[in-house]
Order: structure tokens, then C-alpha cells, then sequence
């Protein structure tokens, strides 16, 4: 069993308005040299396979045709074996 | 009188279903028909409405789930093979992520819900959804969305300019395309493209809202007309063929 953790964020050419809200929040805070806040998602999910390059598949397969949209957004993940 | 058959998908989470059959089949006079989501096809129709409202909760991204739907292949199907397909707001979003149409619907600039009456300017009237208009026409309808900000890149926008696929776009009261106006942060203004051969519509106002006389704006039925008008002439053309032969 794999553990994959999938990081989502929108691409780098396209707006944020929630990171700049996000990022006003935090200047109100006090913090002022803080920037570039972006805002994505975290997707964990388990695959059900030995084989690391299967989980990869799958986990990547996944990425492209649901869980991000090649239009505005770019992933990346991470795969750590479980034990079950 | 032949009458057009609308065909409205209802998914979990479409709000503007009921509003849609009401307008096909009370208003325009039509004949409507319900489709849940699970069918595997869609009948006899001549025109297939993605409706708005939140499909599967907006969950991941709005309309990503709603396009893996059962009935969704044979909604591709139907447009490959050229049927008439309109996608209001949700079903707009749905549309792009079926890939029906390019680009995608972002979060408004402003990050709120923007739900108020729009003045929308007709950039295409040669279109099975605009042929009632005419071009450069000012038409009032109401938005009513939080994710309307339609992207796309640079590439493919020089493209749908090209080929008159922006049918739709924000505008002031005179129909001015100005910054004011765009409700939500669309590229170059963007309310509504279709696709390039054209059978395709997706847009994020809700004409439906805006076709019963009792709410007070009826432009909107200039989009349902215009679909009537293709459907309708062409089975005449059809007929008349056919008699001809006979």
C-alpha cells in the first residue's frame, strides 16, 4: 500500500486573488516581508499495490484527468510505503 | 407546428433545472424533459440543457466531477455528432471540463458571489443560439456565480476571436466592453463562447432567468428562440426534402 500526497496549486501566470487576501491578512498581522502567497489544495489518498511504479501510475493518471486541471493548475506528490 | 425537444440534465446539486424546463416548455412552448445524471443516454432531443447551480458541490473544482456523470459520454457523443448543447453557468463550467469547450472558469477576481443583472453584448448573431439577435445588440440578463472569471490562453483566445466563437460579452448600458463592466475579471470580457463548429454554447449568464414576462426581463428568449429557430427550420428544409422525393 502506498500513501500518496498530492500538492495542487494554481500555475504561476494566473492570479491568486484568495493568496492576495490571504497575503493581506498576514501583512495586517504585522509581518510585512511576506509575499507570493498562493493558495492550492492537499490531496492524500491511498493506492493498493507493492509496486512503487504502479502507485506512481495510478497517483499520476489520477492527477491528469481529475484532480487538477492542466488549464490552470500543476501538481506534484509524494509516495511513502504503509504498512497495513 | 413541429416543436423542439429540450432535453435538461439534472445533476446532484443543479438549481436551475426547473427554471430551465419552465422556460422550454411553458414559456417558449416547447417539449421538455427532465434527464438524470445516471441515464445512459440521452432519447430523442434536439437540444440538451447543462443547467446551473452546484453540481457534486462544486467539490475539487466546479463541474469536475459532474463531467464523469454516466449521461456526460453521451452528452459528447451528441455533440460530436454536431446536437445542440447550451451549458448555463454550472453547465458551463461543465462544458470546459468535459473539454466540450476550452478554457476554464476561474474564481471571480473579487472573490464574492456576484448575483445581479448584467448588460451582455451579442458579438456573433450567426450562431444557432444568437440567430433571434442581431449583432452588437445590448441584452440585460442576470448573473449569478462565484466562479466566472473564464481563462484561457493567449493562443487559443487569438483563436476564438478569429473564429467568432466569443458570442457573448460584459458590457455597460450602451454597449461599451469596458473594465467596469466585467462582473467577475473574464478575459477580454468573456460572458459566453461556443465551440468551432458551433453547436456548442456555454455561458455564464442565466437566460432562463430572464424569459418569463412576469419577472420583468424577457431577453433571454432570444437564446431559446434562436435554438427553436434552427431546430424548427431545419426539420421544414427536411420535410420539404422529403415531400419533394415523395
Amino acid at each position: 500500500m502506498f500513501h500518496s500526497r498530492i500538492v495542487v496549486t494554481l500555475r504561476t501566470s494566473i492570479l491568486d486573488p484568495q493568496g492576495k487576501a490571504v497575503e493581506q491578512g498576514i501583512h495586517s498581522l504585522g509581518y510585512k516581508g511576506v509575499e507570493n502567497v498562493r493558495i492550492g489544495k492537499l490531496i492524500e489518498l491511498h493506492v493498493d499495490t507493492d509496486l512503487r511504479e504502479e502507485a506512481e501510475r495510478i497517483t499520476r493518471e489520477a492527477c491528469q484527468k481529475l484532480l487538477a486541471n492542466p488549464v490552470m493548475e500543476d501538481f506534484s506528490f509524494t509516495l511513502e510505503k504503509v504498512n497495513t | 407546428m413541429t416543436k423542439a425537444k429540450f432535453g435538461i440534465v439534472v445533476f446532484p446539486g443543479s438549481n436551475c433545472d426547473h427554471d430551465a424546463h419552465f422556460v422550454a416548455g411553458e414559456i417558449m412552448g416547447q417539449q421538455a424533459r427532465f434527464i438524470w445524471h445516471k441515464e445512459g443516454s440521452l432519447g430523442d432531443v434536439d437540444v440538451v440543457i447543462l443547467p446551473g447551480g452546484f453540481s457534486y458541490g462544486d467539490y475539487l473544482r466546479c463541474g469536475a466531477i459532474a463531467r464523469f456523470s454516466p449521461i456526460m459520454k453521451d452528452v459528447v457523443r451528441f455533440a460530436n455528432e454536431g446536437g445542440t448543447v447550451i451549458g448555463i453557468c454550472n453547465g458551463f463550467q461543465i462544458l470546459t471540463e468535459a473539454g466540450l469547450l476550452p478554457g476554464v472558469l476561474l474564481r471571480n477576481r473579487s472573490l464574492l458571489f456576484v448575483c445581479r443583472y448584467v448588460h451582455l453584448r451579442v458579438e456573433n448573431s450567426d450562431t444557432r443560439f444568437t440567430n433571434q439577435c442581431s449583432r452588437g445588440e445590448v441584452m440585460e440578463i442576470p448573473i449569478a456565480h462565484g466562479d466566472g472569471n473564464y481563462f484561457v490562453d493567449d493562443e487559443t483566445l487569438k483563436r476564438l476571436e478569429g473564429n467568432g466563437q466569443i458570442v457573448f460579452r460584459y458590457c455597460d448600458k450602451e454597449g461599451r466592453v469596458t473594465e467596469e463592466a466585467n462582473p467577475n475579471g473574464a478575459q477580454a470580457n468573456i460572458a459566453g463562447i461556443i465551440n468551432e463548429s458551433g453547436n456548442v454554447l456555454g455561458l455564464m449568464p442565466h437566460p432562463e432567468r430572464a424569459s418569463d414576462p412576469l419577472l420583468g426581463h424577457t431577453d433571454g428568449q432570444k437564446i431559446f428562440r434562436s435554438m427553436i429557430h434552427t431546430i424548427v427550420a431545419h426539420e421544414q428544409y427536411h420535410g420539404l426534402e422529403t415531400a419533394e422525393r415523395s
